[in-house]
């Protein structure tokens, strides 16, 4: 579903690569954490995937698509078939949820009875029936994510990359949105989530890719934050 | 395709959010138009006169009479033979369309017609107005033909033409257009930045909402269309508002006073407006949809 084959990516002006020859694969339907310290290019590595930067050198593949001949142009289509969720959450205030989430239909064109049916639909799947009227300074942290998580899977992606997306919550929503993003997985959906959080990934056990300096120094099925010590 | 329900709906917020720039973009608009409106009437008004007076211009050939103090006469007044001589050049020139014969008594009569109100008409008595030849041209710019002529014809006074008198006349209309269209360039110009200006506003203050469309994969012409949207209504709002203010400019100027007086068709009336403006619209399409792309593609990257 994703693949980086030796790509490394420098930004203009920064001496260090963000991402010093990475390869890396992930399959359909996998659950993925990326883990390492601040700086480590966890970022980097979401970014390239949704082709909001691209790599100095080596090759991305995602769903399908070579993102290196790949024209600006093109890059829309891409994103309709990825999702993405941040520590930000990025909504929009003067919308209310059922807006917010309906807006990613609008602007890729999906017809009116189409927005109507998988609004609810999907507001429902994340727990946020009854709230489609509120604004989102009416809502809490953890609701605001929810809404964010159900814009970015609205649209039925194949892939949806979280970074941090626990980050500016407390331990108990944090879990609570792990289990929704581990939900959402079981449906089929591949997720990649960048995070600092130890304890949703130990309490998830999935595969850990740890990175360092730009590096992957740890790539580990059913994996804890930390390395074993055994 | 975007629905136009939710684009309609986008552009209104924006509008909203931006009222002072949406409001300062339908003036410099409307004063631009208005001013290249009235420079293409002047115009029009110079073409609709040329048209009147070009049926009416005539050159006078002024015969001799006892009173004529031009060399050319010596006193005497202009004999039948010369008379005849004249009218049979003339009408044998494949220039000239018409020729009237005005007698000395139909100089008075017309005179004292025309100074009615004067106090002028009294002084003058019939016989002191020389009698005349009337020549209408097909092509009343040609006039130099009739006085290279006739100048120094025996019998004949003085060519005299209406061409000359008008000549000045228009010159002025064309110094108006050449002026307001000058203008209305400067306007247009002041129009384009503004739009461009606006645009920039406009998609800073949109700035959350670019960067989630772009996430969510909205194609790069969802993205301009607001932007699109908003500064084409804007500036046809102006454009509109320019053509009702020029339509009304005319109405008072022509349609109440001055065409009553004249009795004449000969000044330029609402069906002017009309007709140029779509041609005003066009160009304010063309140049809001120019100004709009180019300023979204500089500002506006994937
Ligand atoms: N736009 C940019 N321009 C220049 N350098 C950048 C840019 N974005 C990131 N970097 C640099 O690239 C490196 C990797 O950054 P990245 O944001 O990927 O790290 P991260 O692992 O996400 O860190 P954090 O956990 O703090 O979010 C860092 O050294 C950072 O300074
Ligand atoms: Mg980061």
């Amino acid at each position: 579903m994703i693949r980086f084959e030796n790509v490394t990516k420098v930004y203009p002006k920064s001496a260090r690569a963000a991402l010093d020859d990475v390869t890396l694969g992930i399959d359909r339907g996998e659950f993925v954490f990326v883990v390492g310290p601040s700086g480590s290019g966890k970022s980097t590595l979401l970014r390239l995937a949704l082709r909001e930067e691209a790599a100095t050198s080596g090759d991305v593949l995602v769903a399908g698509h070579d993102l290196k001949s790949m024209s600006m142009r093109q890059v829309p289509r891409l994103r309709r078939e990825m999702g993405a969720v941040f520590q930000d959450f990025r909504l929009l205030p003067g919308k209310t949820v059922y807006q917010n989430v309906a807006y990613a239909l609008h602007v890729i064109g999906k017809p009116s009875h189409l927005i109507r049916q998988l609004v609810p639909e999907t507001l429902e799947m994340v727990g946020l029936g009854g709230k489609g009227g509120r604004l989102p300074h009416q809502l809490s942290g953890g609701e605001q994510q929810r809404v964010a998580i159900a814009r970015a899977v609205v649209n039925k992606p194949q892939i949806l990359l979280c970074d941090e997306p626990t980050g500016n919550l407390d331990q108990a929503i944090s879990f609570d949105i792990v289990r929704l993003l581990d939900r959402i997985n079981r449906t089929g959906t591949t997720i990649v989530l960048a995070t600092h959080d130890q304890d949703i990934v130990n309490d998830m056990r999935r595969r850990v890719v740890q990175l360092d300096e730009g590096q992957i120094v740890r790539d580990e099925a059913e994996a804890t934050y930390h390395r074993r010590t055994s | 395709m975007i629905q136009p329900r939710f684009l309609l709906g986008e552009v209104a917020t924006g509008l909203r959010r931006n009222v002072s720039m949406a409001i300062s973009v339908v003036l410099v608009t409307m004063v631009s138009i208005f001013l290249l409106g009235l420079g293409l009437l002047a115009q029009r008004q110079a073409d609709t006169m040329k048209g009147y007076w070009y049926d009416r211009i005539q050159v006078s050939i002024y015969l001799c009479n006892e009173y004529a103090e031009q060399p050319n006469c010596r006193g005497q007044a202009a004999t039948e033979a010369q008379r005849s001589a004249i009218r049979t050049q003339l009408t044998a020139m494949p220039e000239v369309k018409e020729v009237f014969f005005e007698t000395e008594q139909e100089a008075f009569e017309r005179f004292k017609e025309q100074f009615r109100n004067s106090p002028i008409a009294g002084n003058v008595e019939a016989g002191f107005l020389p009698e005349s030849f009337r020549v209408q041209l097909s092509d009343p710019s040609k006039y130099k033909i009739i006085t290279d002529q006739f100048q120094t014809a025996p019998g004949v006074a003085q060519v005299q033409d209406q061409e000359k008198v008008l000549s000045r006349f228009f010159t002025i209309i064309n110094w108006i257009t050449v002026l307001t269209v000058a203008l209305a360039v400067l306007m247009a110009a002041c129009a384009a930045l503004l739009m461009g200006t606006a645009i920039r506003q406009a998609a800073f203050i949109r700035r959350r909402e670019i960067g989630i469309m772009r996430l969510v994969g909205a194609s790069n012409w969802t993205i301009r269309m607001p932007f699109l949207t908003e500064m084409l209504l804007v500036s046809l709002l102006g454009v509109g508002l320019a053509i009702g203010l020029l339509w009304y400019a005319v109405h008072l100027i022509f349609n109440s006073g001055i065409n009553q007086i004249a009795q004449l068709q000969a000044f330029i009336g609402a069906h002017d407006v009309w007709a140029i403006a779509p041609w005003m619209a066009a160009g304010v399409l063309l140049l809001t949809v120019l100004t709009s792309l180019v300023t979204l593609r500089r500002y506006l990257r994937v």
